[in-house]
């Protein structure tokens, strides 16, 4: 067994903060991954070294700094281009994060700037999401959609916090424009289909965005296997820093589309009544990029490729079927989401009600987690209300796991929980 | 342990079992408050006469600070004048908008210090206010 192999310890020593203890001398029980991910001293050296002795701006300063910092932050485009399996680098577009990415291509739709008939967008015209989808895969094309007076459809979840696919040939047909979707949802964990989304969009000339943004940091993704137009993830996520996301899009949709943010370095030419823009990825760019941070998150994909994305992956496999397992024999836990491990990945959202049968509120479930046993975990909606809505709660109780958990720290995070009903009961 | 500071006795105690706890007629004004953030809501009825709160009657779901919180209201507010009412409502305020700095009147605020912990979190002190901020949204329309 691969997970036999993964030497977890070793990897929580590459964390600092794994190893520090919270006021009241508790451990830190760090179970709040697929919010932000901890950083390893790889990326934090990297970014310290940058900003000590190689930083400048990019692109336009002519000084040895500005060399070493433009080769450090176009080496970070190769890498992550890599890491993902982009066909080309300069399908790599830095954004401040994945909502910033998903927001650049919105803006394409029905933007009279854009001449290409698949961004074209009116009334009759339809774009479709998913009720799983996180807020920022969903109020982008609500704008878009009032803007251009197109329809917004989604496909709906079953109560097993699955797609529901059924009405597939419907729902994407010959008037939608773009399917987005996320690869795997930030609440139930649920790993989509993207291949079967994929294909019916090909037949009705549809484009298909994924947002990868739980998908990417948890297993290997190759952006051309996945076969989608354009994929947005972030940099936070994937044990990199804040402030830095990524777009990878086909060369020749992105040549396509408009700029979306004007300003420095995104130009060829300027004139006072016109310009005319660079070639992709820095027609995306505007103004000074996330420099440190790219070097931050080059420096993430080089610690996950040297841990490996396939052994990161079937570690998180180990503990998520050990959390179902030890989460189930929770009396008065409801698992919102799949409860198999079969395309599933490591984000387990639940509601707990006390031995009475009372709910207790997750900000109390939380609290306590917290305050008792230094269990982080999230609560509320996660960005995904309409995905509560749809199972008729206010909130949940998040616990999201990535390569540097434990078994230990899974049944903390149960002790907590009984501790929970105990005090609520 | 920090939470038992949050979570004392008495919160939980009007949690469990809340005081004057659903919605009565007749009644001046009804409000309807939420806080968006966690999903907590309140519907809050206030009867006032000649001055006199004669009855404060709610109905809401959210958390154990939020739902205790209203309960403590009650208590605090049914049968007292709308002026002494008011009063406790500020100091109230004060106390868990003090970031656990303020030295809470216990004279004024009687049973309702027990939430002095609530003010050292401050993703839950909208929690705490939310009946609070609710009842004095009430009585001004009452009186109007």
């Amino acid at each position: 067994m691969v997970q036999e192999s993964f030497d977890v310890e070793r990897i929580r020593k590459d964390f600092p903060v794994l190893s520090r203890e919270l006021p009241g001398g508790r451990p830190l029980v760090y179970l709040d991954s697929g919010n932000s991910s901890q950083k390893p001293v790889q990326v934090i050296d990297a970014m310290r070294d940058h900003l000590s002795l190689h930083y400048s701006n990019v692109g336009r300063a002519h000084h040895a700094l500005g060399a070493e910092s433009t080769e450090a932050y176009e080496a970070a485009r190769d890498k992550v281009a890599a890491f993902v399996g982009a066909p080309a680098r300069e399908e790599i577009i830095f954004t401040k994060n994945a909502s910033e990415a998903i927001n650049l291509v919105a803006y394409a739709f029905g933007n009279p700037l854009n001449t290409d008939p698949r961004f074209r967008v009116g009334p009759g015209d339809e774009i479709v999401v998913t009720e799983m989808e996180h807020h920022s895969n969903i109020v982008p094309w609500q704008f878009a959609t009032q803007r251009t007076g197109a329809t917004l459809r989604w496909f709906g979840v079953t109560d097993e916090g699955r797609l529901n696919l059924d009405d597939l040939d419907e729902l994407i047909n010959e008037r939608t424009k773009i399917v987005a979707v996320a690869h795997q949802s930030n609440v139930l964990g649920t790993v989509n289909p993207i291949a079967a989304i994929v294909a019916r969009a090909r037949q009705v000339g549809a484009l298909v965005l994924v947002d990868a943004s739980q998908s990417v940091p948890h297993k290997p993704v190759n952006v051309a296997e996945l076969g989608a137009d354009f994929v947005a993830f972030t940099g936070h996520k994937m044990v990199g820093p804040s402030g830095i996301g990524v777009l990878w899009g086909r060369a020749e949709l992105l040549d396509a589309m408009p700029p979306f943010l004007g300003g420095g370095e995104m130009i060829e030419a300027v004139w006072m009544d016109h310009s005319t823009f660079a070639p992709i990825p820095h027609k995306f760019e505007a103004g000074t990029p996330p420099i440190v941070e790219a070097v931050g998150l080059a420096a993430a994909v080089d610690y996950l490729t040297e841990v490996g994305m396939p052994a990161i992956q079937d570690w998180e496999h180990h503990l998520t079927g050990y959390a179902l397992a030890a989460l189930s024999e929770i009396p008065e836990l409801r698992l919102i989401g799949p409860r198999d491990l079969d395309s599933r990945g490591g984000t387990i959202s639940f509601t707990l009600r006390n031995r009475a049968g009372d709910p207790i509120h997750p900000h109390d479930v939380g609290q306590i987690l917290d305050d008792v046993f230094g269990v982080a975990v999230r609560v509320g909606h996660h960005c995904a209300r309409p995905l509560h809505l749809r199972f008729g709660i206010p909130a949940t109780t998040r616990a999201s796991l990535y390569l540097y958990n434990t078994t230990d720290e899974l049944d903390a995070l149960v002790r907590g929980l009984h501790h929970v009903q105990k005090v609520f009961g | 342990m920090i939470a038992e500071s949050m979570y004392q006795e008495l919160i939980l105690e009007h949690y469990k079992h809340p005081q004057g706890r659903g919605l009565r007629e007749p009644y001046d004004a009804e409000v309807h408050h939420v806080n968006p953030t966690c999903g907590d809501e309140i519907t809050m009825r206030v009867k006032v006469d000649d001055g006199k709160v004669a009855d404060v009657s709610y109905d809401g779901q959210g958390c154990s600070i939020s739902q205790a919180a209203a309960s403590v209201l009650h208590e605090l507010a049914a049968g007292t004048t709308v002026e002494e009412s008011l009063a406790v409502v500020d100091e109230f305020t004060r106390l868990l908008q003090g970031r656990g700095q303020v030295e809470p009147d216990e004279d004024v605020l009687g049973d309702a210090v027990a939430f002095a912990g609530v003010a050292k979190f401050p993703a839950r002190v909208k929690c705490a206010l939310l009946a609070w901020m609710a009842y004095k949204d009430a009585v001004v329309r009452s009186t109007r």
